[in-house]
């Protein structure tokens, strides 16, 4: 039964993707069916931007649904409410009015809420699943709004129409759209300081899922951003873009500063998730500040950067979530200090997981440093505009760029080195054993995907090009290139992955080949690790990931506000002597303490001051109703 | 076709071959700075063959990314060294991805590196991964934001035309940004390649050290690709300044009389660049770990001021 409900999945992935792909390459195509929905029936239509999202959709479920068919019984027993949750996350991209995009979005959100809630006897997941239903409808509240008001102002619930009729409206309601509708999508794509459920919700779903939803479902909020401040609303003033920009810039910052400090291994990787979306923030808002400036081909470039990176980082953290899924089963915890040596236990999972490490860390020649790239050359472009507070904007966010890809690469090496090198730290991570074939081919085609999508940029890059293209109307081709390299931004800059990898490639085999010519190597020996004279070397005396972090703490001391609690019992006779240590580190979010403990105080201070009307006496209420009707005669 | 390729081997033998001669130098003269006849200049070559020839311990406790890393190295400061204008204005592989590309490459660098220091198991390795990923993290924005200071007033991205360019028309470096550019960029040199006042790297005083500590568990052939590579990066770094905020010298055609002349500028160029080095480091005294990072922020803080003064006055 599992395996026909998720092999059912896998094909609607395939046929996601397929169906994508050609409305990538310009199909189109549209149902319509009237009595079906209220308020203007169901309305789907392909187009080239929905198309991209749809294939992205589909080409994440195909791996997560085969790893989720080798998952163990309590971890892949809601399978049905799976296969809910992927086609519902078609229907989003493809929904063309108000409603039918309403009713995708909230069945989304209500399977991927009781996926999260699949360990029902956890406190903390029970409480992850009520945060992020709390968040997710705060998001769909002001996406109503947004919509419904769209709506009343053009007179028409359809996308469509939105496109023809929004550029006349009063740029106040336009902007006032905007807000509303980019705070709803802003929350779904995890943006600070929006993401307070993402790292909640993702770890606690089954691995498979949190793939799905990292790698994929908060990529559905980037598409609304897209929508709104690209398409529906028509060209937007530039703090749109700005603001986009610089949540962006927050988000992938904080994102992976948090991640840093974070030892449990798939909330590491859900800060990530944070931190990525902020990245393709960088190019979609470099996007609408070029648009507004009237530079299309230069919008193009940022919007291709966003798209590419979108795909990208659905490659690899769908990679690391069932890589991470994998290490989980085997070691049965989440927590990085009881891991290690696992590249000895399982050196499939370890070497996908290094891959996708890598691939995240932006590292040349994988798919990561293409995009990263792709946007660090869109946002140089600012030598275009001439308003020195915008160059002064994209200047910080080339700054935030650099420091992140920076900051991920310390952070994949603990991940990686502190989960699966060295020795292991406990019992469990001693005896792990290798994940089920299943798992292993949906990591290997996950691994093939990072890497292909690195080497192949003179080809996706055309393809995501034209999908931009469609949305900015009559832009001009940003890149132009043969096979071998890419050219952006008129000969600004070049790019060539497979000269990169054939480079690294021939200097990594002719020095080893030409070591054993010029001097052949004497034997190896192995022996133990160099001890400083100690006699037994224990994984006791390894380094930790909370050490490893611990120069980040002290720089960043200011963000994360450590609180540290030492406690030493001496041995009574001697201070030399130490019987006991304790050590205590905590971080605390200032998101947490500065925006939403407030904004929760005043709201139940709020809900308190009205509990004094809830008498609870009829009488009373039917005072309510008549003060109300008289009120409401009085003001009309 | 053939030509590049001639170039590109030519290239790789200069630096190659050149990293641990410039390295060789820059102990002489500090141990004449402070005093000491110290070492030839060529004794970098005779230490790297010897170990060469020595016997590999590796830990029973490592894996497969240990044995790779000294190889991964090794293959990416190669790679990079075809992408930095070494002494032809047009290095080979300045299509492949210009200075991001440079940068990025050095982090992989890192990255396997750190990963190795990890693998062993031991103390010493996990504490000079730590800290050398820190480094390199913080380091990372001062790098990008300086070069794109530069590249911003030369109206391109690709290395070897800002040297161009700023060979041709030498008035646009005559800028207080230009200036303020070196300064970060030399101090994000020192941190990256892990000289003084970051890291020491004549030090073998564990709790104090950052790239010895990651490496110590190397031996052998393996040691030699590593400390080979290291000199690779510290060439690479030195060059990139030498051209880049002195850029007279480099040739456009690849005739052998021309080249020669690019050689002997180059080395001119290093050889000061060197002596600074040497009395910076004979001068100053290692920094505490924990400023480092007040260092790097201040070289980050010069960076962007000279972008922003770039951008002012356009």
């Amino acid at each position: 039964m599992n395996g026909l409900v998720y092999g059912l999945a896998a094909f609607v992935g395939i046929v996601a993707t397929a169906l994508g792909c050609y409305g990538m390459v310009g199909g189109t195509g549209a149902v319509r069916l009237a009595w079906l929905v209220p308020l203007g029936g169901l309305d789907l239509t392909l187009d080239s931007l929905g198309a991209f999202f749809l294939a992205l959709i589909g080409f994440a479920a195909v791996p997560t649904s085969i790893y989720a068919m080798a998952a163990p019984p309590d971890e892949s027993k809601a399978r049905f409410t799976f296969l809910g949750f992927v086609l519902s996350m078609c229907l989003v991209p493809l929904a063309a009015n108000t409603m039918t995009f309403v009713i995708a979005w909230e069945l989304m959100s209500i399977t991927s809420y009781f996926l999260v809630l699949q360990d029902r006897e956890s406190r903390s997941s029970v409480y992850a699943g009520w945060v992020y239903a709390v968040m997710t409808h705060a998001g769909l509240a002001c996406l109503l709004a947004g919509m419904l008001l769209l709506g009343a102002w053009t007179g028409s619930p359809r996308f469509e129409d939105w496109r023809a009729a929004a550029p006349a409206l009063a740029s106040g309601a336009r902007s006032g759209a905007f807000i509303l509708l980019a705070l709803g999508f802003a929350g779904k794509a995890g943006v600070i300081p929006l993401h307070v459920w993402l790292p909640l919700a993702h770890p606690a779903a089954p691995s498979h899922v949190s793939a799905l939803m990292s790698g994929v479902m908060i990529k559905l909020g980037v598409y609304g951003l897209a929508r709104v401040s690209l398409d529906w609303l028509g060209i937007g003033p530039a703090w749109w873009g700005l603001t986009i920009l610089i949540a962006g810039a927050a988000s992938s910052v904080i994102g992976v500063l948090y991640a840093l400090v974070d030892h449990d291994l798939k909330r590491l990787l859900a800060f990530h998730s944070i931190e990525n979306v902020g990245i393709i923030l960088l190019g979609l808002g470099s996007s609408v500040v070029f648009q507004a400036a009237g530079q299309p081909t230069l919008a193009l470039l940022g919007l291709t950067a966003a798209l590419y990176h979108t795909v990208n980082h659905a490659a690899f953290k769908a990679l690391l979530f069932l890589g991470a899924g994998a290490v989980v089963h085997a070691t049965g915890t989440r927590n990085m200090e009881a891991m290690g040596g696992l590249i000895k236990r399982m050196p499939w999972t370890a070497a996908c997981f290094l891959v996708g490490s890598a691939a995240i860390a932006a590292l040349p020649p994988l798919n990561g440093f293409v995009s990263e790239w792709l946007t660090f050359v869109a946002l140089f472009q600012n030598r275009h505009l001439s308003s020195i507070g915008l160059n002064l904007v994209f200047v910080l966010g080339i700054a935030s760029l650099a420091l992140t890809g920076g900051l991920a690469m310390a952070c994949f090496v603990k991940a990686f080195g502190i989960t699966f090198l060295a020795l292991p730290r406990s019992d469990a991570a001693a005896s792990a054993v290798e994940a089920p074939v299943a798992t292993r081919l949906a990591m290997v085609m996950l691994a093939a995907a990072c890497v292909g999508l690195g080497l192949g940029p003179t080809v996706i890059v055309p393809a995501l090009g034209a999908v931009g293209a469609s949305v900015l109307e009559r832009a001009a081709p940003a890149m132009v290139g043969d096979w071998l390299t890419l050219e952006v931004a008129g000969g600004y800059a070049s790019l060539s992955a497979l000269a990169i990898a054939i480079a690294l490639g021939a200097a990594f085999i002719v020095p080893m080949a030409a070591l054993r010519l010029v001097r052949a190597p004497h034997r190896t020996r192995d022996y133990e690790t160099w001890g400083c004279g100690r006699i037994v070397q224990t994984a006791r005396m390894e380094y930790t990931a909370t050490a490893f972090a611990s120069p980040f703490k002290r720089v960043f001391d200011f963000f994360y506000r450590t609180t540290t609690r030492l406690d030493i019992e001496f041995h009574p006779q001697s201070r030399f002597f130490v019987q006991r240590i304790e050590y205590e580190n905590h971080t605390s979010s200032i998101f947490h303490d500065w925006l939403y403990r407030p904004a929760l105080e005043l709201l139940r201070a709020g809900a308190r001051a009205a509990g004094g009307l809830q008498s609870g006496s009829a009488n009373l209420y039917l005072a309510y109703i008549l003060a109300a009707l008289l009120l409401m005669l009085v003001l009309t | 076709m053939i030509v590049e390729a001639g170039v590109a081997i030519v290239q790789l033998m200069v630096v190659g071959l050149g990293a641990p001669l410039l390295l060789g130098m820059l102990r002489t003269v500090k141990a004449r700075l402070v005093g000491r006849r110290g070492p030839r200049p060529w004794q970098p070559y005779a230490d790297l063959w010897k170990l060469l020839g020595k016997e590999v311990v590796v830990s029973t406790t490592s894996s497969w990314v240990f044995r790779a890393t000294p190889y991964v190295l090794v293959a990416t400061v190669l790679v990079a060294a075809l992408i930095v204008p070494v002494f032809v204005a047009h290095p080979p592989l300045a299509f492949a991805g210009n200075i991001i590309l440079l940068v990025y490459l050095f982090m992989l660098a890192t990255f396997f590196l750190a990963l190795a220091g990890l693998d062993a198991g031991s103390a010493f390795g996990g504490m000079g991964a730590s800290r050398e990923v820190a480094v390199a993290a913080l380091a990372e924005p001062t790098i990008i934001v300086a070069v794109f200071a530069l590249a911003l007033r030369a109206d391109t991205i690709d290395l070897g035309r800002v040297v161009e360019r700023f060979g041709h028309e030498p008035w646009l470096a005559a800028n207080p940004a230009h200036l303020l550019a070196f300064a970060a960029f030399f101090i994000v040199m020192l941190a990256e390649t892990g000289r003084l006042p970051v890291d020491n790297p004549a030090t073998h005083l564990e709790l104090t050290m950052i790239h010895e500590a990651m490496v110590l568990e190397y031996s052998g052939r393996y040691l030699a690709l590593v400390e080979w590579a290291g000199a690779i990066k510290f060439f690479l770094f030195m060059t990139l300044l030498a051209n880049l905020f002195f850029p007279w010298g480099l040739t456009s055609s690849v005739g052998p009389g021309a080249m020669l002349l690019a050689l002997v500028a180059l080395g001119g160029k290093l050889a000061v660049l060197t002596g600074a080095v040497a009395v910076l480091e004979t001068s100053v005294a290692k920094l505490r770990l924990f400023r480092v990072p007040e260092l790097l922020a201040g070289s980050f803080a010069l960076a962007f001021l000279s972008l922003m003064a770039v951008i002012l006055v356009q």
